[in-house]
């Protein structure tokens, strides 16, 4: 009778078994290179670190403190907030404008969808490396613009006052491509019915907008909102290529500057630090999505 | 050609109410047997756990004559045909035919070979080379047979396979079905909720309900002699109308839904109990009566609603609390509102007993609805 | 349907904003045509389409071999990705077992950790493997994607339990059944993972800086950085040829999946 009862729980839990067996790999890998760097980041933002990183004298909250009091860090805070709120509404606004447009019933409009898209195929790296050609104080084609048209010349990523409006143009545009791409995709999900239905009934192009294309694509956009925050708080090869966090700090963002106090001044406890506020932040994000998403989105 | 038989079987999920319980019937090797009940009866768990897809919680299932309740679905001996047919929509028809012999590790000269045999059969020879996406539901659908037939399993199990098809292609399918049935004489159990699948295709057929046996039996006799008023109302096309009715001893009649009085023959009357009883009756024992007709024996009727179907006529009426229907052949001229004076034989009457649902007495006189081939010339 | 004004308004809008959003790409094409002395000049077309440029680039960086080390990269992560996200959706979808939903969570908090705060530790973690400048040290951490499972999870979910059942009957085993019928019937779903995988794996710019500290791995990304900071103002003609360059692959990948892609990320996105 035993036997057999131990038989049967190794025979029900013979599921269980192939399943991990299949789950393997993807646990395996999140625990070595998410689940325990994670802890280490937090543990590590308690210390003080010698140069191979590892945690020398404990001191608590004290990075922390020290953080907060830093008039860098302060900065960087300042600057990222500031960064995404450049950044997001108008990406968001401008891609859902392109996409409205591509998704039109109209000859030849694949072209132009690819046009939209191309910037999703384009890396962060060769964007800024043309944007920074662009922003070239002489030779590049705004200040050409801007002296054709006799107005003064900016120094775009050399004056504290536009770098880092110039660097959020050069990342509004990196990001057009993906949000358009997903938008659109969202607005060909929508039942072509509601609108067949709409026009019997005499409903305008802004009345179909309002009370039926947005509401229906309001799942789309939600998600679209969440990941262009969490991309922007992680925004770092723009800033890499274009400015290296000047001038005098003033685009120095949070990714940029968790870099530089790791691996340029080997602050591996500073920088855990400035990690766990930035894994904070993105954790609120992600928090305040699931929690609104349920409420004020208009699922099918 | 293999015989299944089920032995006590139940089943529950979580240990919670049995789902099927103390299921005891055995279906004869070559036997086309119907499984039939209402959705959510437990037919389909049944099914599934002769077929190995769902523990069975307790009992013996016997396949052939070993016990089957272990065994992993491949080692059964059986194929299955499923409601959406199942069919790998990334492989041909010819590669979705021959799936279940390749896996089997079959020659490929063989699989070749059965597989156009049955295509053949079937009549699928010019789409083996098409995706199922690019085939009609019925096309589909013959494919699901080719799979199950190729195998040349000595059972095979179907799971509703007609429920997706037009009305008109469903009839054909039916006599298709039994007629590979009986060629290749499997052992068939046929799942479905259609009462029409079940009486023009069983050979046998088991009336489930609340995952318990209503009835085994052909299915004539189910017709003509139901086990209870369930089976009574779920077999037949109107089903049989009920109505409560109790014995009224001294005037030795029945009295049919408070306003119908039956006389009782006498040698009869005595086997009645006093409770409380259900009466049954077919439509088409409800006969117009005609002018020889006494007048005490008619039972005049206001008809609710009428459908002439052409070579029959249906008519509802109310008796009491319920709503009977009336079967007449032919085309009758009868409008809403009519008084219609219906006649019928207390020997086509069926009673149960109200509590139990009990069978205390079966239809004896069937009119002339029962023909010997005798009367052909 | 459409009056024709609003047709001809729609095109205007059309091409005035779609050339908006590509004449920065179209502007650095014409660049890496040009030599100085036009660049100064401020012209937008150039006097001829010499190659002169992009033989230079390749001349002054082992572009040749970093391209290889991205597409080594890209090609493993891609691999990878569709290896280990296909197997974990599958147990999502077709094994009932006791703790699912609690290893479904872990998944999905894995998602609230952005990699970059993460990257500490794991540097030294590849550091301690002595994985610094190898490709195991550039695609392992990125083989396990919520994401990717999720949006396999989705496409697995529309395949019917009957197909397992009839598999089950016919004596197919599990992996059998993963390999031989879940894979081939959710093509598109792999394809559109696979091509988001190469895609983010090839513009992938933070980590390829971290971990390789010389050319033997380095990838195109890098590369680029090293050129640009190389070239100050002088050859702008030849940066911009690096860029073409880089950027060829990955919209021509573009371009040929923009739909299915389109289609699958959406999909993906939304449960």
């Amino acid at each position: 009778m035993n036997r057999q009862t131990k038989h049967g729980f190794w025979k029900k839990s013979v599921n269980g078994r192939t399943a991990l067996l299949y789950l393997f790999p993807s646990i395996l890998l999140f625990s070595v290179f998410v689940f325990y760097p994670m802890f280490r980041t937090i543990y590590l933002s308690f210390f003080l670190t010698d140069q191979a990183g590892n945690a020398a004298l404990h001191v608590g909250l004290e990075n922390y403190g020290y953080l907060l009091e830093s008039s860098a860090f302060r900065n960087s805070m300042k600057a990222t907030g500031l960064f995404v709120l450049y950044t997001v509404p108008i990406g968001i606004i401008l891609s859902l404008f392109f996409a409205l447009l591509a998704n039109e019933k109209l000859k030849g409009i694949g072209f132009f969808r690819t046009l939209y898209s191309s910037t999703m195929g384009i890396s962060v790296a060769a964007s800024s490396v043309i944007w920074l050609f662009m922003f070239h104080p002489s030779i590049g084609m705004f200040n050409r613009v801007l002296s054709v048209l006799n107005l003064p010349q900016i120094q775009w990523l050399l004056d504290p006052e536009w770098a880092l409006l110039s660097v959020s143009i050069s990342t509004i545009w990196m990001n057009t491509g993906f949000s358009f791409l997903i938008l659109l995709g969202g607005l060909q999900n929508i039942d072509e019915h509601l609108y067949e239905s709409s026009r019997i009934d005499g409903a305008g192009y802004f009345y179909r907008l309002r009370r039926i294309t947005l509401p229906m694509l309001s799942p789309t956009l939600f998600f679209i909102i969440t990941i262009s925050l969490i991309n922007a708080f992680q925004s770092f090869g723009q800033i890499d290529i274009l400015t290296k966090g000047g001038p005098s700090q003033s685009t120095n963002l949070i990714v940029y500057s968790i870099y530089r106090e790791a691996f340029i001044n080997y602050q591996f406890g500073t920088a855990s630090a400035q990690a766990v506020i930035l894994f904070i932040i993105i954790l609120i994000v992600t928090i305040l999505q699931f929690k609104l998403g349920e409420r004020k989105v208009h699922y099918q | 050609m293999k015989k299944v038989e089920l032995i006590d079987l139940s089943k529950s999920y979580d240990k919670q109410v049995d789902v099927i319980s103390n299921i005891n019937v055995t279906i004869e090797p070559g036997e086309f047997f119907v499984l039939v009940g209402p959705s959510g009866c437990g037919k389909s768990t049944m099914l599934r756990m002769i077929a190995g897809l769902e523990q069975i919680t307790s009992g013996t299932l016997k396949i052939g004559e070993a016990v089957a309740n272990d065994l992993p679905p491949d080692k059964r001996d059986l194929s299955m045909v499923f409601q959406n047919y199942a069919l790998y929509p990334h492989l041909t028809v010819q590669q979705n035919i021959s799936f279940g012999l390749d896996v089997k590790k079959v020659k490929k000269d063989e699989q070749r070979k059965r597989t156009e045999e049955v295509a053949e059969m079937l009549g699928l020879t010019e789409f083996l080379k098409r995706k199922p996406r690019e085939l009609s539901g019925g096309q589909r659908q013959r494919v699901a047979l080719a799979r199950a037939i190729v195998s040349e399993a000595p059972i095979c199990l179907m799971d509703e396979p007609l429920s997706n098809l037009d009305a008109k292609l469903r009839a054909h399918m039916r006599s298709e079905i039994r007629r590979i049935q009986r060629t290749l004489g499997i052992t068939m159990i046929y799942v479905t909720h259609d009462q029409v699948e079940a009486m023009t295709m069983g050979d046998r057929i088991m009336i489930l309900h609340e995952g318990k046996i209503q009835q085994v039996g052909k299915p004539i006799d189910i017709y003509n002699n139901p086990a209870n008023p369930f089976v009574a109302t779920f077999i037949g096309s109107p089903p049989m109308n009920l109505a409560q009715a109790m014995v009224d001893k001294k005037a030795s009649e029945l009295i049919v839904g408070d306003v119908w009085r039956l006389p009782i023959p006498a040698d009869e009357i005595d086997a009645l109990p006093e409770a409380p009883l259900i009466a049954g009756i077919r439509p088409e024992h409800l006969r117009p009566a005609t002018k020889e007709t006494r007048e005490g024996d008619k039972l005049i009727v206001e008809v609710t609603n009428v459908e002439v179907l052409g070579n029959e006529t249906v008519f509802s009426f109310q008796l009491g609390a319920d709503e009977w229907q009336a079967k007449w052949s032919g085309q009758w001229q009868i409008d809403l509102g009519d008084s219609i004076p219906l006649l019928a034989d207390y020997g086509a009457l069926c009673l149960f007993e109200s509590k139990s649902g009990k069978r205390i007495k079966q239809p004896t006189d069937l009119g002339n609805f029962v023909f010997g081939k005798e009367v052909l010339v | 349907m459409i009056s024709l004004p609003k047709k001809i308004g729609m095109y205007f809008l059309l091409i005035i904003t779609s050339l908006l959003v590509f004449f920065p790409v179209l502007y650095a094409f014409m660049i890496s045509f040009m030599t100085g002395p036009e660049i100064l000049q401020g012209r937008f077309l150039p006097h001829s389409f010499s190659l002169e440029n992009y033989v230079k680039v390749f001349e002054r960086l082992p572009l040749l071999n970093y391209l290889l080390n991205s597409f080594i990269v890209s090609a493993g992560v891609m691999l990878g990705q569709l290896a280990v996200c296909s197997l974990a959706a599958y147990a999502f979808v077709f094994i009932q077992f006791k703790g699912r939903d609690f290893i479904f969570f872990l998944f999905i908090s894995t998602m609230m950790i952005p990699w970059e705060a993460t990257m500490i530790p794991n540097f030294f973690i590849i550091q301690k493997l002595d994985w610094l400048n190898t490709y195991q040290g550039l695609t392992l951490p990125f083989f396990a994607l919520a994401f990717g499972t999720f949006l396999l999870r989705q496409h697995f979910k529309t395949i019917p339990k009957e197909l397992q059942e009839a598999a089950q009957i016919a004596g197919l085993g599990r992996f059998a059944f993963f390999w031989r019928v879940v894979l081939p019937v959710s093509k598109t779903s792999l394809v559109t993972l696979g091509a988001y995988g190469f895609l983010t794996t090839w513009n992938m710019y933070l980590w390829p800086l971290l971990i390789t500290t010389n050319s033997s791995v380095r990838t195109v990304q890098i590369g680029l950085k090293q050129l640009q900071s190389q070239e100050i103002a002088t050859d702008w003609g030849v940066v911009m040829a690096g860029v073409i360059v880089v950027i060829v692959p990955t919209l021509l990948l573009l371009f040929i999946g923009q739909k299915q892609l389109q289609k699958g990320l959406s999909q993906g996105a939304l449960k």
